[in-house]
C-alpha cells in the first residue's frame, strides 16, 4: 500500500490534545505512523484543517425501514440524483439516499464511519445486505432489544445471567454492535394498537415496566462489557412535556454506572426535550436536561438537530410514527416485527414559520450549547429524522457562530423565538470542540480505539478541510465554515485518497463492525436449550435461519469482548 | 451416501417456508418432508426433460449447442451493442444476482424491471400514494383474531400460508382455530372461501366500490344504497363491525385486486381502509406476493436505485415512471433493441403486442428450464437453480430475509445466476470502454 505525507496542516486531534497545531501526519499501509519514506505521496495541507475521519453515532442508512422510506417516496428522489462516473455508481437522494450515494456523500463530507442505530434482529440480514452496498465508509448496526419478548420474559423471571447469555448470543447471531432500546415496552404495546406513557406503566401481558427494561439491559451491558453503553430512545418521544421522561430515564440508571463510566447514551434528545403541556405552549426542555447532564457523569447524548427541510421520519417507535401521521395526515408506513419491535415512516417538512418546528430547532442547539462538556455530546440530525446528514455543515455553522444563529432566528416563528433561551446564549463552538462532537467523543463512546484520532496506530481515516484556521473568524465567517465542511479537500480512508474537492476518486468496500461477545459455555448452553422451544413458538423462522454467518458480511471486523459471566 | 439437510428454505412462493427436510442420496434429492404439493413438485421434477444443461446459440433459425464462454461472450456483445436493452424477470433468483443485474443495467444504460411490473406493481404504486400499515407474518400468527383474504386464494397459490401464518397457526396469544375469524372476499367461492367464517362475493371489477363502501361503514357514515358491488349493505355493515371490533385484524390481498379494473386505485382504497381502521383498532395489510423472491427484487432494486422496479438508466442515473419505464409498455412501443430475461417466461405470459416486439429483437435468456421465451431467444444460458443448486438471499412476502442453501451440485457444473450475470457485466464493461 502507498504512503502519504500530509504536510503543514492545522491538526485537530482532541483525543491526543492537539488543538490546531501546524504539523505533519504520516500514513503507511492504512495506518497512521510516525514516519514515511521519501517515496510517500505528499499532500500540501498548508492553510487547511486536518481532522480524523468523521464518526456518526446515529444515522439511519440501511435496513428494512430505510428501504421502506425509499419505496414510499419516489418524489424524494426525482429532484436529487447522481449520475454514474468511472469510479462511482449512480443513485438518488434526497432524505433517504440509495446505498451507493449514502457512502459517497458521507465520504465527501469527511465522514468515514457511520452506525445504523436501529435494526430489527429478524431483518438484520437485510441491514447487512445494504451495509455491504454502502461503499467506502466503515459501519455497523445496533439491534433493537427494548421490546424483545425473550428479554421481557427473562426480566419477569429475574434470570439475569441467562438473559445476558441470550443478548450475547443474539449480538453474535445477527452480527450487531450495541444494545438499542426504542420506546421500551411501548412498541410492544403498539402491537395491540396501544401505547405506554409512563416509565412505571406495565407492558400489556408481560407485566414489566419501561424503567425495569432499561435498568435490566443496562445491567446486561455492564455484564457483557460491551464497547458502547445502552443506546436509548426514551418513551414519550415527540410528546409535549417529555423532557421529564428523558431525565427520569437518565436517572433510572445513575446507580448502574460502572467505574464512573457512562451508563446510558440517550439519543436524538431534541425529540425528547419538549417542555409545556400542549402543542400551543410547547417550550424547550433543553435547559433542564442540560442542567441534569452538567451535574452527572453517567449520561451522554446526541442531539438530533432539526435543519428545516423536507425529510422522511423513520423510527422503531411505531406508536410515535402513528401520532405523527395523525398530526400531518401524510403518507404512513407501519411495519411491526414479530417478538421484537416495530417501525414507522412518515414524510415530514420542518418549516421555520411553524411554531413547533422552530422550537424543535431551538431545543437541539440549546442542548449542544448549554451542556458544558462537549465529550458528552454527539452531533447528529438523527438522519433523516431531523434532516438529512448532508445538512451537518449547517449545524456546525450554527454551533460555531452566534451570527449564523441570529440570521436563522430572525426567520423563524416569532412566538417561538420569544420562548427560546437560544437568543441569549453567547457560546460559540471552537473547531477543537467540533472535532470532539463529530469524531473524537463519538469514536470513544463507541469503543473504537483506532478511530476518532490521529495517533500512531490509528486507522488512516483522515478529513482535510479547505479552511484557513489562522485567518479565520468562525463567528463572522460561518459561510466559509459551511462551505468547507460540505466537501473536503481530501478524504482519506484506510490510507487511500477516496475523495478530492468533492469528487469521489476511488471507491472501496468499508468494513462492517460487530461484537463477538463471549460468555461461559455452560450458561450459553442451558440458555440455548430453553430458547429453542420458545423460538419456534414466537417466530415464523427456524433458529438456524435466523443466524447470519460472518462470511455474509463480506468485509467483517469483529471486536472480541469478554463478559463477566 | 445419504444425508438429511434440515431447515431448508423453499423457493417456490412468497411464503418461503424454511422448515423443509431434504434427504439427499448420491448427490440427488430423494425425499422432501414438510413440503406442500407445489414445492414437492418442484423438488421432484426440477431435473426433468425440460431442463437445459448446454448453452445454446441460434444461428440461421437453428439452435446449436456451445460452451458457456461462447454463450456469455455472445450475450455480452449483443447487450453492449444495444442502444436501449431491457433486463427483465429476476423474481426467481437471489438478491445477490439481482444486485448484479442492476449494475449491468446501469453499465448498459438500459432498463431493469422485474415481474412486479405485471403482478403487484399497482400495490407499490398504491404505497407511493398512501403508505402501508403492515407487519411480519409472525405478528399475525401470534396476535391476529381476524384474517381477511381479498381476491386471493392461498389454498391453491400459497398452500401453507394458512397453517404456518394465519388461521390454523399456533402463536403466543392465539392457540386455536376458534380464536380467529376468517373472511374471504372474492368473485367466486374459492377453496379458501369454503374454509371461511364469512364469504363475501363481490361483483367482478367492483372491488373499488366495495372497499369504498366499507370505508364509509367503518367511519360510521350511512350507505344509502341497498347493495354495493353485488353485496347487500347489511352484509357490508356486518363486515365493517367485525373489522372494528376485532383486536388485531389483517387484510391479505392478491392479484384479483391489483390486476382487475382500477388497479392501483383498488390498492389505494384497500390501504386507506386499513389505515383508517387504526383509529378504531389494530389493523394491518399485506400483499400476497407470488414468486419466492419477488419481494427481494423490489428491495434490492430500491436500495441501489431508490425505486422498487421499472428503473431506467438511459440518462446515466435511475429514473422511474411506471407506464413509461415498465416492460410491457417498453416492448409494446417497440423501444428496446435487446432483452436479457432472467428466470421468467414473458413470451408465454405477455400480451401479443409486447411478445411481437420481443420476437423482433435479440433475446438472451438465463434460465434452468426450456420455456416459450427460450424458444424465441438468440442465446440461452442454462443455470444452476437458486435454492437447490445455488445459495443466496431471498425475501419472504413480509420482507423477512432468509438465506438459501446449496443442497446439491448442478448438472455439468452449471453456474449460478449471480456468477453468469457477473461474467456478462465484466465483459460488457470491457466492450464499453
Amino acid at each position: 500500500m502507498s504512503e502519504i505525507l500530509i504536510k503543514n496542516g492545522f491538526v485537530f486531534d482532541p483525543l491526543n490534545n492537539i488543538n490546531g497545531e501546524k504539523m505533519d501526519i504520516f500514513i503507511k499501509d492504512g495506518k497512521i505512523v510516525d514516519k514515511v519514506s521519501s517515496k510517500a505521496k505528499v499532500i500540501d495541507a498548508s492553510n487547511m484543517v486536518v481532522m480524523p475521519g468523521g464518526v456518526d453515532i446515529h444515522s439511519h442508512i440501511a435496513g428494512s425501514k430505510v428501504n421502506a422510506g425509499r419505496i414510499l417516496r419516489p418524489e424524494d428522489h426525482v429532484k436529487d440524483f447522481e449520475v454514474k462516473t468511472k469510479v462511482t455508481r449512480s443513485g438518488v437522494g434526497y432524505s433517504v439516499p440509495s446505498t451507493f450515494t449514502t457512502g459517497y456523500r458521507y465520504a465527501k463530507m469527511g465522514y468515514t464511519t457511520v452506525f445504523e442505530p436501529a435494526t430489527p434482529p429478524l431483518k438484520t440480514r437485510h441491514t447487512h445486505e445494504e451495509l455491504r452496498d454502502i461503499p467506502i465508509i466503515d459501519k455497523g448496526c445496533f439491534p433493537l432489544l427494548g421490546n424483545n419478548w425473550f428479554i421481557m420474559e427473562y426480566l419477569k423471571e429475574n434470570k439475569l445471567e441467562e438473559c445476558a447469555a441470550y443478548v450475547s448470543w443474539l449480538l453474535n447471531a445477527i452480527k450487531g454492535y450495541a444494545i438499542k432500546i426504542v420506546n421500551p415496552g411501548g412498541t410492544e404495546a403498539w402491537g395491540w394498537g396501544k401505547g405506554i406513557s409512563h416509565l412505571d406503566e406495565e407492558v400489556p401481558y408481560f407485566n414489566v415496566t419501561p424503567k425495569e427494561i432499561v435498568r435490566w439491559l443496562c445491567k446486561i451491558n455492564n455484564i457483557l462489557n460491551l464497547p458502547h453503553p445502552i443506546h436509548v430512545h426514551t418513551n414519550n418521544l415527540g410528546k409535549p412535556g417529555n423532557y421529564v421522561t428523558t431525565i427520569e430515564t437518565m436517572d433510572a440508571v445513575k446507580d448502574l454506572s460502572k467505574d464512573g463510566k457512562v451508563s446510558i447514551h440517550v439519543t436524538h434528545v431534541q425529540f425528547n426535550g419538549f417542555a409545556g403541556t400542549s402543542w400551543l405552549n410547547l417550550a424547550s426542555g433543553a435547559p433542564e436536561i442540560a442542567n441534569y447532564i452538567n451535574k452527572n457523569t453517567h449520561v451522554e447524548i446526541d442531539i438530533g438537530q432539526v435543519t428545516f427541510s423536507d425529510t422522511t421520519t423513520m423510527t422503531a417507535d411505531g406508536p410515535f410514527q402513528y401520532i405523527l401521521y395523525l398530526l400531518s395526515r401524510e403518507k404512513w408506513v407501519n411495519a411491526d416485527v414479530e417478538a421484537e419491535t416495530g417501525a414507522g415512516v412518515v414524510p415530514f417538512r420542518y418549516k421555520k414559520s411553524n411554531y413547533v418546528n422552530a422550537i424543535q430547532w431551538g431545543i437541539g442547539l440549546e442542548l449542544a450549547l448549554l451542556i458544558k462538556d462537549p465529550w458528552k455530546i454527539h452531533m447528529t440530525t438523527d438522519h433523516p429524522n431531523g434532516g438529512p446528514f448532508t445538512h451537518y455543515p449547517k449545524v456546525i455553522a450554527w454551533l460555531m457562530s452566534r451570527k449564523a444563529r441570529e440570521k436563522t432566528l430572525n426567520k423563524i416563528n416569532k412566538n417561538a423565538k420569544r420562548r427560546l433561551d437560544l437568543p441569549g446564549i453567547d457560546r460559540e463552538y471552537t473547531l477543537y470542540e467540533i472535532a470532539i462532537i463529530t469524531r473524537a467523543a463519538t469514536a470513544k463512546s463507541l469503543g473504537l480505539k483506532n478511530k476518532g484520532h490521529l495517533g500512531v496506530g490509528a486507522d488512516a481515516d483522515v478529513a482535510i478541510y479547505n479552511l484557513n484556521y489562522k485567518s479565520l473568524d468562525p463567528s463572522k465567517d460561518y459561510k466559509l465554515i459551511k462551505k468547507a465542511f460540505k466537501q473536503t479537500a481530501y478524504t482519506i480512508k484506510d490510507g487511500e485518497i477516496v475523495a478530492k474537492n468533492g469528487e469521489i476518486v476511488s471507491s472501496s468496500k468499508g468494513k462492517i463492525y460487530w461484537v463477538n461477545s463471549k460468555v461461559a459455555e455452560d450458561i450459553q448452553k442451558s440458555m440455548l436449550n430453553n430458547l429453542k422451544m420458545k423460538f419456534e413458538e414466537y417466530y415464523t423462522v427456524k433458529m438456524e435461519n435466523y443466524i447470519i454467518n460472518e462470511s455474509y458480511l463480506h468485509n467483517s471486523f469483529m471486536l472480541n469482548v469478554q463478559s463477566e459471566v | 451416501m445419504e444425508k438429511i439437510i434440515n431447515n431448508v428454505v423453499c423457493t417456490v412462493c412468497g411464503c418461503c417456508c424454511d422448515d423443509l427436510e431434504v434427504k439427499i442420496k448420491d448427490g440427488k434429492i430423494v425425499e422432501v418432508k414438510n413440503a406442500c404439493a407445489v414445492s414437492l413438485s418442484k423438488f421432484q421434477n426440477y431435473n426433468g426433460k425440460e431442463r437445459i444443461v448446454k448453452p445454446l446459440i441460434k444461428e440461421n433459425g437453428e439452435f446449436k449447442e456451445c460452451d458457456l464462454k461462447e454463450a456469455i461472450e455472445k450475450a455480452s456483445k449483443i447487450l453492449a451493442e444495444a442502444k436501449y436493452p431491457l433486463i427483465y424477470g429476476l423474481s426467481l433468483t437471489s438478491t445477490e444476482a439481482i444486485g448484479k443485474a442492476v449494475e449491468l443495467a446501469e453499465a448498459l444504460g438500459g432498463v431493469i424491471d422485474n415481474t412486479t411490473s405485471v403482478c403487484h406493481g399497482p400495490s407499490l404504486i398504491g404505497v407511493h400514494d398512501i403508505g402501508s400499515v403492515t407487519c411480519t407474518l409472525g405478528e399475525v400468527k401470534n396476535r391476529a383474531d381476524l384474517i381477511i383474504y381479498w381476491a386471493s386464494n392461498p389454498v391453491f397459490s400459497h398452500p401453507r400460508h394458512l397453517a404456518r401464518y394465519t388461521v390454523f397457526s399456533k402463536g403466543k396469544f392465539r392457540k386455536e382455530r376458534r380464536e380467529r375469524k376468517l373472511v374471504v372476499v372474492d368473485v367466486r367461492k374459492t377453496a379458501t372461501a369454503k374454509l371461511a367464517d364469512m364469504f363475501i362475493q363481490v361483483a367482478p371489477n367492483q372491488d373499488y366500490e366495495l372497499l369504498s363502501a366499507l370505508r364509509m361503514a367503518v367511519k360510521g357514515e350511512e350507505i344509502y344504497l341497498n347493495e354495493v358491488a353485488g353485496v347487500p349493505t347489511s352484509k357490508i355493515e356486518e363486515l365493517a363491525d367485525l373489522m372494528i371490533s376485532c383486536e388485531f385484524g389483517i387484510l391479505f390481498f392478491g392479484l384479483g385486486l391489483t390486476m382487475s379494473l382500477g388497479k392501483s386505485r383498488n390498492i389505494d382504497a384497500a390501504l386507506s381502509l386499513v389505515r383508517d381502521l387504526n383509529e378504531r383498532t389494530k389493523f394491518l395489510i399485506m400483499p400476497m406476493r407470488g414468486h419466492y423472491n419477488v419481494t427481494g427484487a423490489n428491495e434490492v432494486i430500491a436500495w441501489q436505485t431508490g425505486y422498487p422496479f421499472a428503473v431506467d438508466f438511459s440518462q446515466g442515473y435511475p429514473r422511474y415512471n411506471p407506464g413509461e419505464t415498465t416492460t410491457i409498455e417498453l416492448l409494446t412501443r417497440g423501444e428496446c433493441d435487446a432483452a436479457l430475461i432472467v428466470g421468467s417466461d414473458p413470451a408465454a405470459h405477455f400480451p401479443v403486442s409486447a411478445v411481437k416486439h420481443l420476437m423482433k429483437i435479440p433475446v438472451i435468456t438465463i434460465d434452468p428450464h426450456k420455456n416459450a421465451t427460450t424458444l424465441i431467444s438468440t442465446v440461452v444460458i442454462p443455470t444452476a437453480i437458486t435454492g437447490i443448486e445455488a445459495g443466496g438471499t431471498v425475501y419472504r412476502m413480509d420482507g423477512v430475509p432468509l438465506e438459501c442453501k446449496k443442497l446439491v451440485e448442478p448438472p455439468l457444473g452449471l453456474k449460478s445466476d449471480e456468477e453468469i450475470i457477473t461474467e456478462i457485466l465484466v465483459n460488457v464493461k470491457k466492450l464499453k470502454e
